[in-house]
């Protein structure tokens, strides 16, 4: 099961995370109360040209200053603090969360064109393989993600959501099944500036996992979802395709349809499925992706899960569900249900 | 003969209530078994190969086939093959000939992996109301694409893909020789293959004028012997395979005995008539992977860069490193020969004894590739021992792209498995060179039933993708995750990239 939202102010207006809240928890029936969790963009303008790593410490006495070394050794930690957390009588705090302002040294990966971003994700990986104690599951520039084992208005309330004002959202209520109450376990996931919330179950995670690590990427978290997070960094970061090329990619159109397009357009489309062919999803999903610049919903090829979006001004929103939408913004227009395998894209006024 | 006769390796008996006399079984057995005396037929068990064509054709069911009908004093070592090879060694002094595929009772891996099915979380895909898509492109790809935005909004690609081979479903018949098996046989497969929209193998015998009209559905050989090859030859093929070794005798070259190579296949194979025709082991402008690079540029640019080229080898024990070797080359495919694959003729020796399985080399293979972020340069063709389409979903799953199959679409046209091709007597029609065995094998017909087969295969195959909540081909391939091990030693598990049933 489990629902999602997605919010983009193409404006780049802020939105607290109230209504998010409450929009997420009108799709309980979608979740079990096992996991939650948001990401927003925009909430760090005071350090927004720093990494803004969040993390998951089992112990920080034990745990942490690990973790402090390896990153004083790529770079400065130009502040960091605990990220504040008020009591919930459903939520058992079994991680301390914390986050870090981190600037990359980028003289340590001269062979780079693109050091601090690789220098950030090689400690991503590494941190995570190492399972010692620390998770880092946010780390991109002026957004956050907050998430952890309970029901979305819970988990919200836990880091009092309300407090944080972005200008895009991604929420996710969990109904888990690879892996129960685990904090790293629940959505959005993130790698740099991208997050991705996800319905569904990769039926491709075997072909997905081995093609993405064979480009350095690690998997380890226990759930597929954290594959779109790294097939979408591989496609549009590092091989330039647009976000509408890349989704063409991960969920192409199926052959008989390839065949009737016209010569150009044929070519493109089938290049693109003999080069990305290890990168297609298959199985039932739901997906949305966001980056600072755009929020991208799409779902699998035949959609096996529901997808709804709505507009209203500069806003786009995506859901599971309709309700849901309409919870944010009663007065929401063009409603419409996307044709499998085809993108919605909302994308920020440059 | 100190040794005396051996006893018999099948016993042939009529019952006498249910033979009416017809005869048909003299007719039909090749090998001398019956003959008539006055009213009686007569039996020579001694010259029974068990190819089942006289029990076939008996309009009674009155024949009974027995294997070996006198017991040895058994043991755990001295097998009766053993004790059996020595007997004829000792009076021939030569190196035994063999024929089929490996027959030491190897575990077979295949059959210590299951499949996977979707429940509930995800719900399986129904072929019969859904689209599934088999179509395979076996070639290299590129590892990005290179795109030009254009004024209007629309994205022009600049990268040129190379040729690939597209194939509707992922079985394609392998590379079986004319001369060793009949130009009867060839062309039931030839039919088969271009009504399917997959492709043949001619083997390294050339390409036969009769087949000219499905030569673009043919991938011509080119092995260390050279027979048959000219620029004629590689111009009709839809694509070009270099072998280096087969699967059934890694480490030596073809052998076609000089018995089956009549006037028609001298002049296919540029050889004499009655000649043997002994491929040498390594191609002699082949001694190392910088001299194959060079073959593969040569024959590319002697067809103008149109045409795939494969490289086939044996599943040794180093193919991962070898693969990726060739995957460095311009080189398309590489093929990957198990040591179960059949053949014509092989000595004993090496059918039994020298070579691994192709499951344990595809998947070793394809995680090499990808170790090395070169697996897009190549596609992986997975032959040797593939019987069923849970086999050919099963290797997908290991990392190969498509399967060649011989000695399936051979059974789809009546062979028995008797592994006796290499004495040029089949009576099927299949493996010899005799006119009135070749003329038993109708071109037409048999075409139908190796079409029928592979037809069925893919109807399975493409059941089993929508149980496993996969629509495309891609999704399965090199998917581990979808299969797991039954009763496979860790070791094992590991080369495979399996987990054990229940993890």
């Amino acid at each position: 099961m489990c629902g999602i939202i997605g919010v983009i102010d193409r404006n780049r207006q802020l939105m607290d995370g109230g209504k998010i809240r409450d929009s997420l928890a009108m799709m309980d029936e979608r979740g079990s109360g096992e996991g939650a969790g948001y990401v927003a963009y925009g909430i760090y303008p005071d350090y927004k040209d720093y990494y803004a790593l969040h993390v998951f410490f089992d112990n920080i006495r034990e745990n942490k200053v690990p973790l402090d070394n390896l990153l004083e050794k790529w770079g400065t930690i130009v502040h960091d603090e605990q990220i504040k957390t008020y009591e919930q009588p459903n939520i058992r705090k079994v991680h301390t969360p914390w986050r870090y302002f981190f600037r990359p040294d980028r003289s340590l990966m001269p062979k780079s064109t693109t050091p601090d971003e690789d220098i950030v994700t090689h400690l991503v990986m590494k941190v995570n393989a190492e399972k010692n104690g620390a998770l880092i599951f946010s780390s991109g520039k002026n957004l956050g993600v907050f998430k952890a084992a309970g029901w979305p208005e819970d988990v919200a309330n836990f880091y009092r959501i309300e407090d944080y004002k972005g200008y895009l959202w991604l929420a996710h209520n969990r109904y888990p099944t690879n892996t129960s109450g685990w904090w790293g376990g629940a959505h959005p996931f993130n790698l740099l500036n991208w997050s991705v919330v996800h319905n569904g179950e990769i039926t491709s995670y075997g072909t997905n996992r081995r093609y993405i690590e064979s480009y350095g990427y690690k998997c380890t978290m226990y759930t597929d979802t954290e594959v779109v997070a790294y097939l979408v960094d591989l496609l549009v970061r590092k091989h330039g395709l647009s976000e509408k090329l890349a989704v063409r990619a991960l969920a192409p159109p199926f052959w008989e349809e390839i065949d009737r397009m016209p010569p150009k357009e044929q070519e493109l489309n089938r290049a693109i499925r003999l080069t990305y062919g290890p990168a297609l999803m298959n199985g039932p999903f739901a997906i949305c992706v966001a980056n600072e610049n755009a929020l991208v919903g799409f779902t699998d090829r035949i959609k096996l899960r529901p997808l709804v979006s709505g507009e209203s001004g500069d806003r786009l929103y995506i859901s599971s569900e309709e309700a849901a939408i309409r919870r944010i913004d009663p007065d929401v227009e063009n409603i419409s249900m996307p044709k499998a395998g085809e993108p919605v894209i909302g994308r920020v006024y440059s | 003969m100190s040794i005396g006769s051996t006893p018999l390796k099948f016993k042939v008996s009529i019952d006498p209530d249910r033979c009416m006399s017809c005869g048909r079984c003299i007719e039909n057995c090749s090998y001398g078994v019956y003959r008539k005396e006055g009213d009686d037929i007569r039996i020579n068990s001694r010259n029974c190969v068990a190819c089942h064509r006289c029990l076939a054709f008996c309009p009674r069911d009155a024949i009974d086939i027995e294997e070996k009908p006198n017991d040895y004093r058994s043991h755990p070592l001295w097998t009766r093959e053993v004790r059996e090879a020595i007997f004829n060694q000792a009076k021939t002094g030569r190196i035994i000939l063999a024929g089929m595929g490996n027959a030491l009772p190897y575990p077979v891996i295949f059959d210590r992996l299951v499949l996977d099915a979707c429940q509930v979380t995800n719900p399986s895909i129904d072929p019969l109301r859904e689209p599934m898509e088999l179509r395979t492109y076996l070639g290299k790809k590129p590892s990005s694409l290179t795109l030009k935005q254009l004024p209007d909004g629309e994205v022009e690609l600049i990268t040129k893909l190379t040729p690939n081979l597209q194939i509707e479903t992922p079985i394609m018949i392998g590379h079986m020789s004319y001369g060793a098996i009949s130009l009867n046989a060839q062309t039931a497969l030839a039919k088969a293959v271009s009504r399917i929209g997959t492709f043949m193998g001619t083997g390294e015998g050339g390409l036969h004028e009769s087949l000219y009209p499905y030569q673009k559905n043919m991938i011509v050989q080119v092995a260390s012997g050279r027979f048959g090859v000219d620029i004629n030859y590689l111009e009709r093929g839809a694509a070009i395979e270099i072998k280096i070794g087969q699967g059934a005798k890694p480490g030596i070259g073809g052998h076609l005995p000089g018995e089956k190579v009549c006037a028609d296949v001298s002049c296919t194979r540029m050889i004499p008539e009655g000649s043997d025709a002994i491929s040498p082991a390594p191609h002699h402008d082949i001694y190392s992977i910088e001299d194959l690079k060079q073959l593969v540029r040569g024959l590319k640019e002697a067809t103008e860069w149109k045409k795939p080229v494969f490289v086939k080898i044996a599943a040794v024990h180093n193919s991962a490193a070898i693969a990726a070797g060739i995957a460095r080359s311009s080189a398309d495919a590489v093929v990957i020969d198990g040591f179960r694959g059949g053949t014509g003729a092989a000595p004993r020796v090496f059918r039994d004894h020298v070579g691994i399985p192709v499951e344990a080399a595809v998947a070793s293979v394809d995680a090499k590739l990808r170790q090395q972020g070169i697996r897009h340069k190549v596609s992986i063709i997975a032959s040797g021992g593939i019987r069923e389409s849970a086999d050919v979903a099963k290797i997908i799953c290991l990392g190969a792209d498509a399967v060649y199959i011989g000695t399936s679409a051979l059974v789809a046209m009546g062979c028995r498995v008797c592994g006796t091709c290499y004495q040029g007597n089949c009576a099927w029609g299949i493996a010899t060179q005799k006119p009135e065995l070749v003329k038993r094998l109708d071109p037409e017909t048999n075409s139908v039933q190796v079409e029928n087969l592979i037809h069925g295969w893919t109807l399975e195959l493409a059941e089993l993708m929508g149980a496993a909540g996969i629509n495309s081909i891609e999704s399965l391939r090199g998917n581990r995750d979808r299969l797991r091990g039954y009763m496979l030693d860790e070791g094992l598990m590991e080369v495979l990239d399996v987990k054990t049933v229940g993890a």
